[in-house]
Formats: C-alpha cells, sequence, structure tokens
C-alpha cells in the first residue's frame, strides 16, 4: 500500500493516536475527560510495545496503568467532585509561553538526537526477547537483588499512603 | 530499523510527547491533571526504552520499564495520598493556592 509496509502503517497511525490523545488530556478542561484520554494514550503506547514484539511489556502496562493506576486517579477526581466548573485556568500569557518553551524544548530534543542513526544497529531478524520466558530468566538472573528491593519499595509506599491518607487522632 | 521503521521516527514520537507532558506540567494549575502529565512523560520514557532495548536485542531495557512501572505505581499512590489530605485541608488542589510555605 502506496510503498509502506503494514508494520509502517501500523506505527504511523498509533503513534497519530497517541500524540492526538496526549494533546487532549493536556487540553481538556473536564479532569475526568482528561483522565480517559490518558487511559486511551496508554492503550496506543501498549499497541507500540506490541509492535515491538515486547508483549509481556504490553500486557504489564495495560493491567498496571490502565487498569490501576487510571482507576486510581478517576476514584480521587471522582472524590473530590471535580469538574469544569471548578477547573483553575491559567493566564493565557503563562500558556502560550509554556507552549513555545515546550516547542524549544522539542527543537532541542530532536536536533541532538538526530544524528544517533550511525548506532551500531544489532538485529537478528525477528527479537524474541520481549517474550516472558526470556524476559523472566534475565529478572530472576541479572536482577534478584533490585527485584527484591523494588517489593520493599512497594510495600513503604502502602504503608505511607495508608498513613498519609488517614485521618488524624485528637 | 526495526520490523523497517527506524530509530528516528521512535525518538521523534518520545520526543514529542515527552514535551506534551511537559507542556501541561507547565500549562495547567490542576495537581491531580500536572500527576498525569508526570505519567505521560514517565511512559515516553518507557516507550524509547523498549525500542532501544529491541534495536540492540538487550533483554535489559525491558527489565528497567519494568521497574519503572514499579517505582511509578508507589509514586501515584503516595502522591495521590498526599492530594486528597490536601483537598481535605484546604478544599482545593489548585496549585497557586498551595503556596503556604513561601510566607
Amino acid at each position: 500500500m502506496l510503498g509502506y509496509t503494514i508494520t509502517q502503517w501500523l506505527f504511523g497511525i498509533l503513534s497519530f493516536l497517541a500524540i492526538m490523545f496526549g494533546l487532549l488530556v493536556v487540553f481538556s478542561r473536564n479532569p475526568v475527560n482528561s483522565v480517559l484520554y490518558l487511559v486511551m494514550t496508554f492503550f496506543c503506547i501498549a499497541g507500540h510495545y506490541l509492535l515491538m514484539n515486547a508483549q509481556f511489556l504490553a500486557i504489564v502496562h495495560i493491567v498496571v496503568y490502565a487498569g490501576a493506576i487510571m482507576v486510581l486517579f478517576l476514584f480521587i477526581i471522582m472524590l473530590m467532585n471535580l469538574n469544569e466548573d471548578t477547573e483553575p485556568q491559567k493566564t493565557w500569557i503563562t500558556k502560550i509561553i509554556a507552549a513555545v518553551a515546550g516547542g524549544l524544548m522539542l527543537f532541542v530534543l530532536v536536533g541532538s538526537l538526530k544524528g544517533s542513526e550511525q548506532l551500531a544497529l544489532n538485529v537478528h531478524g525477528s527479537t524474541q526477547i520481549g517474550l516472558v520466558k526470556n524476559l523472566g530468566v534475565v529478572l530472576f538472573k541479572d536482577f534478584l537483588f533490585p527485584f527484591e528491593i523494588a517489593s520493599i519499595l512497594l510495600l513503604a509506599a502502602l504503608v505511607g499512603a495508608i498513613l498519609i491518607g488517614k485521618k488524624e487522632v485528637k | 530499523m526495526i520490523n523497517g521503521i527506524s530509530i528516528n521516527y521512535y525518538i521523534l514520537l518520545s520526543a514529542i510527547l515527552f514535551i506534551i507532558g511537559s507542556i501541561g506540567v507547565m500549562a495547567r494549575r490542576n495537581s491531580i491533571i500536572i500527576f498525569m502529565c508526570i505519567e505521560l512523560m514517565l511512559n515516553a520514557v518507557n516507550l524509547l526504552l523498549v525500542s532501544f532495548s529491541t534495536l540492540h536485542n538487550d533483554a535489559r531495557g525491558q527489565v528497567f520499564v519494568f521497574f519503572i512501572m514499579a517505582v511509578a505505581a508507589a509514586e501515584v499512590a503516595v502522591g495521590l495520598a498526599i492530594l486528597s489530605m490536601i483537598y481535605r485541608n484546604v478544599k482545593s488542589i489548585d496549585t497557586h493556592l498551595l503556596n503556604n510555605l513561601k510566607n
């Protein structure tokens, strides 16, 4: 089709959708809509992971982000009863300055990373590293200690969240 | 090339997503939206890590993404607890009202 393979078409469509939903996250006025658009962005990024054959990460991404974190956001927004009327707005001058600063940052990032096509390419056909089997071997052989530390971090975050969120006893 | 897609396109996509997140942090006053934009920036970096890991056929990049997800989950749990506490005390999460440390 027009000289592009199906993978390139999928990449283009997913990128367009991810960027569009990302912009909608920033510019929609209702916080609940922002959360839903962010979920759509995460689904597009999971599609990118699938395109790169990182199946484990794609599933974990959907389960952790779309399933857990965004639901937490949604609960908090509903708890605070936020909607368009209570939404604070910055002045136009701040928004314009933010957009200009972001554009300049994009310019610098793209300009500095443009030459990376000379990197040594080392792909042997279709890659298999994203499968659960290979990733699990690496995770539990080379990264066992960081894995345990991450579990302690999650436990600490759990205790901390409960302790902070608790009503003070007077 | 990853399946016929140059790594430059992945760099461009990640940079654009990262910039969208940072514009959101700069242009919005709602703390929860700012939090969500930080998540978007984290995801842009994750995407770049996965694409380079696929490019070099090295699984360590994807393991690193896995750890970033764990840290992000912990960060969101604590951050949202703090935000709900702030809301309980100040009755707002507008960042302009949260300048008590200044005076």
